[in-house]
């Protein structure tokens, strides 16, 4: 089993809750890097230093967040009003069990439950009940009861152990902790010919927000975003884009709704992995958004590029990755920094 | 015994109607150790007895507490891309018992082939439905088991007709209440493991034969056959009934925490309801009214006319999100449960047969 995604995803770490997650990489990461801070948002950036060969500074992201849930009111009997935090859909929600992270560090169990079956009309049955009309229930069987336990604003996420089946893997929050798993694992490698800096960033879910800052703080030559991109790769009448397919390899982003990768890192990036015969695919481009957007846009431009482990069901309390996918992300990406250089970047002017 | 403990163990064990083998061994390690003889009959059956005190010919009681869950059914395979070897797999799937189709998405199942496999239900997003199907819910044609296996691979390990059950581990809540799947109707199982307790250290004159009856959610198939079987003198069926809740705050739901709920109508005896209704008084215990006007949908709707009838009783666990994978029960209900039950058998003497034919010639 693979200990460290296990650890990662079953961490907690919703957006703007990030503190548990946070302690967990800092603990795994601190033997393997010379510096680490926090900064004013959150993010936890660390620097691993280089052999010094290449001036250049690096900058890679993985963002640690999660999405989850808010609690906004407590019922008359004890059950609590909710809102997602960050793109959950309601079709997600029901029959689901939730973990409070109440202030004060306490983890409070709650479930989503719904009118029974029994009690349905037939057009009742096919229609999305709204997170409006949901309800958490932790047991309590009255108002007092429950603002005891858990105060307006906590947030929770979902309960799900990880599992794997041979090369798969199966568990909530893969979207970003594959990504922070691949980074953790790229600072226990030997030392780069430059300085690395890693940020676990914060609030991707909500804006891409933490990123911001962590680059505008850390001022990159170029920066590489490690993620997690949903895969359709379901039977389906609608082949549309976005698409990865699972157990093909690590996903490289060439355009999303928010970015055009920089054109010469994603030509680096592939180059590398033809090279080093690493497994890729290249992200249909389409919807969807990574921290490059963020990234790109700080101080006064930083190249960016995104490689991604595909994952089926993100954003639910259940998703799915292949092991390998994994497995060649983490070799894409290094490989991609190892072959790093300045000359990369340098304007072609026409001589024509 | 340890209610917590038993409720842990009973909703881990998967037992879909019609694969209730497993399951059926959970209930003989807790009921075992409580009772004289044990037995299983063709269907799935389980049965456990205990013999009474009373003297000569003894009277019997039959109680059953279906075991079986509400799960779903491999109905077909499929692959994506269409035309690649080395596509991936799918499960489409059909629902054993009356599955809520809105809770499926996001669960985690385990999918009962050649050996268990870990899985998924999941669905494309909903930008890639069809447009007609884009602000309704997810429904069969859309939701999927996905195991994370290539269609080859998928199709030694799994075929048509392979059950699938729900993976939950149960979870504590607050105030004693816990939530998991299947506690309809292993909340009942646990119940009927406390009346048995009970019933070893007190005198009865009745045998009592508890019964873990299999495919209730289905067609009630295990109430019909232990009846006949048993030829019992009279019946209580144990269930789960509707908790108060959200979503559920409609007339003749029951407040968790509050007592067992006494079933009442066509598919109940008047004189066992009575009997019920005292033995709870003789406890102190508050107990509810729960009126089926019909059909109870419990099993109690075939132990009554099993042979030539049997006079039967309904008891009701309070359940709150009744045929989800988030069913929750309070356990202080559970044990009540079980008291309820023995006070009853305790309090059955070799007249009350009589008293019951009596009863219906009362002016």
């Amino acid at each position: 089993m693979n200990e460290l995604l296990r650890q990662l995803t079953e961490a907690t770490g919703v957006a703007s809750d990030e503190k548990e997650i946070r302690l967990l990489i800092r603990d795994l990461i601190e033997p393997h890097v010379d510096e680490w801070r926090v900064d004013t948002m959150g993010n936890l950036l660390a620097v691993k230093r280089g052999t010094g060969e290449r001036s250049l500074r690096v900058l890679v992201d993985a963002h640690m967040d999660e999405v989850g849930l808010m609690i906004t009111d407590v019922d008359s009997d004890g059950t609590l009003r909710f809102t997602p935090v960050g793109g959950i859909s309601d079709r997600t929600l029901l029959g689901k069990v939730v973990q409070i992270n109440a202030r004060g560090g306490k983890k409070i169990t709650g479930v989503i439950g719904a009118r029974p079956i029994h009690f349905l009309s037939a057009g009742e049955r096919s229609k999305i009940v709204s997170v409006d009309d949901m309800r958490i229930d932790i047991g309590a069987g009255k108002k007092e009861e429950a603002t005891g336990k858990v105060s307006v604003g906590d947030l929770a996420t979902f309960v799900t152990g990880y599992q794997e089946l041979g090369q798969i893997a199966m568990g909530k929050a893969f979207d970003n902790r594959a990504g922070c798993a691949a980074l953790i694992t790229l600072l226990q490698r030997e030392p780069y010919p430059f300085d690395l800096h890693a940020a676990f960033t914060v609030q991707e879910e909500v804006g891409l927000r933490g990123a911001r800052v962590a680059a505008y703080g850390i001022k990159p030559d170029l920066a590489l975003v490690l993620e997690c991109t949903p895969a359709y790769d379901l039977p389906n009448e609608r082949d549309i884009s976005p698409n990865v397919m699972l157990g093909k390899g690590a996903a490289i982003y060439v355009m999303d709704r928010s970015t055009i990768q920089d054109p010469r890192l994603v030509r680096h990036v592939m180059r590398t992995a033809q090279e080093n015969e690493i497994p890729f695919q290249i992200r249909q481009p389409g919807g969807g958004g990574t921290n490059t957007a963020a990234i790109q846009r700080a101080t006064t431009g930083i190249p960016a590029a995104t490689i991604a482990t595909p994952a089926r069901y993100t954003h639910t309390p259940a998703a799915m990755i292949n092991l390998k996918d994994f497995e060649n992300v983490v070799r894409l990406a290094e490989a991609t920094l190892r072959n790093l250089s300045s000359e990369l970047f340098e304007r072609q002017t026409s001589t024509a | 015994m340890d209610v917590y403990q038993s409720l842990e163990r009973l909703t881990e064990i998967p037992g879909p109607s019609g694969m209730e083998e497993r399951i059926a061994n959970a209930v003989g390690e807790l009921w075992e150790p409580y009772v004289d003889t044990m037995s299983q009959d063709r269907v799935g059956n389980l049965f456990a007895v205990r013999r009474g005190a009373g003297e000569g010919e003894r009277r019997r009681l039959l109680i059953a507490a279906h075991m079986d869950e509400i799960g779903l059914m491999v109905s077909r395979l499929e692959q994506y891309p269409k035309d690649s070897d080395n596509a991936a797999g799918y499960l489409r799937l059909s629902p054993v018992g009356g599955v809520d189709v809105r809770h499926l998405f996001g669960q985690q199942v385990v999918v009962h082939g050649e050996r268990d496999l870990p899985g998924l239900v999941g669905a494309l997003p909903p930008h890639m439905l069809p447009d007609d199907r884009q602000s309704k819910a997810y429904n069969y044609d859309e939701l999927m088991v996905d195991v994370g296996l290539p269609l080859a691979e998928l199709e030694e390990l799994v075929r048509v007709g392979d059950f699938i059950s729900f993976h939950q581990p149960l979870r504590r809540l607050l105030n004693d209440r816990v939530s998991g799947k299947s506690l309809d109707n292993r909340a009942s199982v646990a119940a009927v493991a406390v009346a048995l307790k009970h019933l070893s250290g007190r005198r009865h004159d009745w045998d009592i034969i508890a019964v873990a009856t299999t495919q209730e959610e289905t067609r009630l198939l295990g109430a019909f056959t232990s009846a006949f079987s048993q030829q019992p003198d009279a019946a209580l069926a144990v269930d789960v009934t509707f908790g108060k809740g959200p979503g559920a705050k409609d007339r003749n739901v029951f407040e968790l925490d509050d007592g067992p709920a006494l079933g009442i109508g066509p598919n109940v005896h008047p004189g066992i309801f009575k009997k019920l209704q005292e033995a709870a008084d003789a406890l102190e215990m508050t107990v509810h009214t729960d009126p089926h006007a019909r059909y109870s949908g419990t099993d109690a709707y075939g132990l009554q006319i099993a042979r030539e009838g049997i006079p039967t009783g309904l008891v009701g666990i309070p359940l709150r999100y009744m045929h989800t994978m988030v069913e929750t029960v309070a356990i202080p209900d559970i044990k009540r449960t079980g008291r309820l039950l023995a006070e009853f058998v305790a309090s059955l003497d070799a007249d009350f047969l009589e008293q019951l034919a009596a009863r219906m010639m009362e002016e």
